[in-house]
């Protein structure tokens, strides 16, 4: 065929809910996890892990697991040929502990074994000496003690302003588990010639990449790590864990070596979502309008550094939420102590605050008589505002007010409280229908999309066509967020042509995308892809000098002047390294541009308690989200679906209890996850606004789900029991024996 | 032990450690990796899988307990290459993200449509109260699941649900 009528429509292009092309293997249990993964003549690995937060290691004996048969190798920190030291921002955890433990779980010595029993065996017959130390568990302690990670300092505008109605408020969030279903899990595999192949669950391959070459002083071409399956991420595989020891094991036993955690080693193995406590005070007029907003913001780093810093950060940019304000002050602490470390989850800071300036914004309205909505209205941020807190001016779009009025004119679709379905407590039966109250709560939030203050943030994509299609190589992981629907979306549009496909590739074929979090790969990842898939269609129209690109080839007119096989056989290609506008880093009162994009969401939760047992069941959490343009709307809600359900589980069962630094709930009967009978229903309003820098004007939608709707929920229990409620989780106790405050 | 059984219409004969849970046969001696481990406390039922027609967590059975059984995991649903219809649900559907504890809502799935018909929601809900999905919320797997009962009788699954929700602003 060489003559055509016109330029069809491009199949699967962006706007559309394209099936995800990785499901057809999910679905027939062939799509290969780091867990499933096996290669002939493979060893196992296994951790022998401190059984106290805080220890001086006085010996370590490796003979009685040596003795063990099948037993390969068993390293210690002595073993190690580099720094040995890893860390995201700071290389400051030991890959295995020297002379000291510092906190419950740490790996002390790892072992190589020809299964995984005996490997699992040989890390039990490890025997350490300790003498133990006195644990620091209290961050407050921490904070006096100047045992920190970071403190930021915030001032902004008249810091002599105040207002007529004051309210004064101390909040805590308790620590949350990330809990992706699948554990850690990696394979390492010697290249017999010093180097090593890494396939293990990331979210970031190249900055593992990086941390193995550091920490064991290898050359960084020697390393490669492979972007793998994963069973969810939510943060949790931002830092590495079994890494180094994977490959610090392939390399000296010259074998390839396995690992899986299993779920009780998975809760100490990876970061949590930090503690926070919080002191706030907000100042208003009389009407409603903000005067002044004052914090000091205390979160909880544990023993090493992670991403403390910069959840810190964060917490603080975004201590005042969606709202203008001119005088801020807010002090903010990340301190250092014996407790699990904590770093990236889902929501990043922006987590804790919110659940403190949203409990603000409501007894603000609660004292000047207000509705809660109208106050938020009043005081909402938009385009040309500045953000509260850094003075930053916002220049992309920020639908705060459009937020608030879809949440507003969504109907409340429930039926009397107490009537039908299940009850608060669920198949207990232990509630009576008349003793349920209902209530309704709302909450907003703010966040910043992609790396903040000044970090270089880029990724980079290859898109070249193949017999197949298109195709888009890169090294962003797939967590399950639908990546891999996106980006050939994206490509499908930009280049006119209906088949294109992602395909994973590893450390040495591609530079970094950056991690997959912080909501940035569709805005970062879909840039990259969009500008590789731009630029190759002009480059093959000039070439030609035609008009069009299609599955068939290149047309000038109504002609086919190059067919698709023959520009794959001439191998064209385009590689783009996108960036976000630039950042920069706070200046000494914490202001500046450090952010490069923000999204917002609402969130309005409806609740049916049981005061007197301090049962909650949440019915609903409705959401009007901020989305720049909804590259794949389906994808968009599951992600909105899945974050609010983690955002109720934070809200009323995620907590993981610590005592004198050691998890006592490290199961999953003992650390409570939402099941399908905790999940409320969910109706969401995507608000689309043009003017972002993402692709097509896309913003990320990852994370705003989780954020506000954990104070939205909180807020519909305070609204249905009259009580205070300062603490996520709010656990039965909470509702059952707090005292009821004068609203 | 010496153990005979049928695992995805095969017969199978195995030598196994009495200790040795069905789940860890399944995956290491069978290589049939598609039954997930989420949890090894017999919670998360990323294991699950029907034995004799019934939905079983994987990890609360020993391999030895199934000697004589008939067991189905998910690569055995596919009949020729055509996918079951509960699997095809969970695609149109969108009824998985990361797609861990898939294979195992998909047995929990298949063993409810083979007791029941035209499950209603609140019974579909109670059905895989046992399978925690960290990612989906677990609304498109409901909606996957009634896709494929509807497929299962013979009618036409309900659309999605989910082309009117967007406006613009």
């Amino acid at each position: 065929m060489t003559t055509r009528t016109g330029r069809r429509s491009v199949q699967g292009g962006i706007g559309e809910s394209t099936i995800r092309p990785d499901g057809v293997p999910k679905l027939r249990g062939e799509f290969m996890y780091a867990q499933d993964m096996h290669v002939e003549g493979m060893l196992w690995g296994a951790t022998t892990r401190s059984p106290h937060p805080h220890a001086r290691i006085v010996s370590i004996d490796v003979g009685p697991a040596l003795a063990i048969g099948g037993v390969h190798a068993v390293l210690t920190h002595d073993d190690i040929p580099g720094p040995g030291l890893f860390g995201l921002e700071h290389p400051d955890q030991p890959v295995l502990a020297g002379d000291v433990v510092r906190y419950w779980g740490e790996p002390v010595a790892i072992v190589a074994a020809e299964d995984e029993d005996t490997a699992r065996r040989a890390a039990e017959a490890v025997v350490v000496e300790y003498e133990e130390l006195e644990p620091l568990v209290d961050a407050e302690e921490a904070d006096a003690r100047d045992e920190v990670f970071r403190r930021m300092k915030i001032r902004r505008g008249d810091q002599e302003a105040r207002g007529s109605v004051v309210v004064e408020g101390y909040y805590e969030v308790g620590m949350q588990d990330q809990a992706p279903l699948g554990t850690e899990a990696g394979l390492a595999v010697p290249d017999g010639n010093g180097g090593v192949d890494l396939y293990a669950t990331s979210q970031f391959v190249h900055v593992d990449q990086q941390q193995v070459v550091e920490a064991l002083g290898l050359r960084p071409e020697q390393v490669r790590a492979h972007p793998v399956g994963i069973g969810g991420a939510f943060g949790a595989r931002e830092d590495v864990n079994l890494h180094i020891h994977l490959c610090l094991l392939a390399l000296y036993t010259g074998r390839p070596v396995k690992m899986v955690y299993h779920r009780g080693e998975s809760f100490t193995g990876h970061v949590h979502r930090h503690p926070a406590r919080m002191w706030y005070r907000h100042e208003a007029d009389e009407n409603g309008r903000l005067v002044r907003v004052e914090a000091k913001i205390l979160v909880d780093g544990g023993a090493y550094a992670s991403t403390t810093a910069a959840v810190l950060a964060n917490a603080c940019y975004f201590a005042v939420g969606p709202y203008k304000c001119d005088s801020v002050a807010v002090d903010g602490v990340g301190a250092r102590t014996n407790n699990p470390p904590c770093g990236a989850m889902r929501g990043f800071g922006a987590v804790q605050v919110c659940f403190a300036y949203e409990s603000q914004m409501d007894r603000l309205a609660s004292a000047l008589g207000m509705d809660p909505l109208e106050l938020r209205r009043r005081n909402a941020l938009a385009t040309g505002d500045r953000l509260a807190t850094t003075g930053q001016v916002i220049d992309t779009p920020l639908p705060v007010v459009e937020v608030i009025d879809s949440l507003a004119a969504m109907p409340l679709l429930v039926d009397e409280p107490g009537s039908g379905g299940d009850l608060p407590g669920g198949s207990g039966l232990t509630t009576e229908p008349r003793h349920v109250r209902r209530g309704v709560g709302y909450a907003l939030s703010i966040k910043n999309l992609g790396f903040s203050e000044g970090f270089d943030d880029y990724a980079q994509a290859r898109v070249r066509l193949s017999p197949e299609g298109a195709i888009v190589e890169t090294a962003a992981i797939e967590v399950g967020q639908g990546l891999v629907n996106v980006l050939a979306q994206i490509a499908r549009t930009t280049l006119g042509v209906s088949r294109a496909e992602v395909r994973h590739v590893d450390t040495s074929r591609i530079d970094s995308a950056g991690s997959t979090s912080a909501s940035r790969q569709t805005q970062l990842s879909g840039g990259a892809t969009h500008e590789a898939a731009r630029r190759l269609r002009q480059r093959i129209l000039e070439h030609y000098r035609a008009d069009d690109l299609d599955d068939e080839g290149v047309w000038r007119g109504d002609t086919l002047v190059a067919a698709w096989d023959d520009l794959v056989r001439d191998g064209w290609e385009e590689t783009v390294t996108f960036r976000h506008p630039p950042t920069e880093p706070p200046d000494e009162n914490g202001q500046g541009k450090m952010h490069a994009d923000f999204a917002v969401a609402g969130h309005r939760a409806v609740v049916d308690v049981d005061p007197e047992l301090g049962l909650v069941r949440v019915l609903r959490v409705d959401t009007a989200q901020d989305v720049g343009k909804a590259l794949n709307p389906e994808s968009i809600r599951g992600q909105i679906e899945g974050g609010i359900l983690q955002g109720v589980g934070l809200a009323v069962m995620e907590e993981l209890v610590l005592d004198r630094g050691r998890i006592r709930n490290a199961t999953f009967t003992d650390y409570l996850l939402p099941t399908i009978l905790d999940a409320p229903d969910v109706e969401a309003i995507l608000i689309e606004q043009e003017g972002s820098w993402g692709p097509f004007g896309a913003k990320g939608v990852g994370e705003p789900p989780t954020i506000s709707s954990t104070p939205a929920v909180v807020a519909a229990i305070r609204d249905a029991t009259g009580k205070e409620l300062n603490r996520v989780p709010v656990r039965p106790q909470d509702i059952a024996l707090e005292e009821e405050v004068a609203r | 032990m010496k153990i005979s059984l049928t695992i995805n219409g095969r017969e199978v004969s195995a030598d196994v450690e009495p200790r040795t849970l069905l789940v860890h046969f399944l995956r290491e001696d069978q290589g049939l990796t598609g039954t997930h481990i989420g949890c090894e406390t017999s919670y998360c039922g990323a294991c699950t899988v029907l034995v004799d027609g019934k939905t079983v967590k994987s990890c609360t059975m020993f391999a030895v307990q199934a000697d004589g059984a008939s067991i189905t995991t998910v690569e055995g649903l596919a009949d020729n290459g055509q996918l079951h219809p509960v699997q095809e649900g969970f695609w149109e559907r969108h009824g998985l993200q990361c797609g861990y504890c898939t294979p195992g809502m998909i047995m929990s799935a298949v063993g409810l449509l083979q007791e029941k018909q035209s499950p209603s929601e609140d019974e579909i809900r109670h059905a895989i109260e046992g399978n925690l999905c960290r990612c989906t919320g677990y609304h498109n797997i409901v909606r996957a699941i009634e896709y494929a009962a509807a497929k299962m009788r013979g009618e036409e699954p309900p659309p999605p649900d989910w082309e009117e929700e967007e406006v613009s602003v």
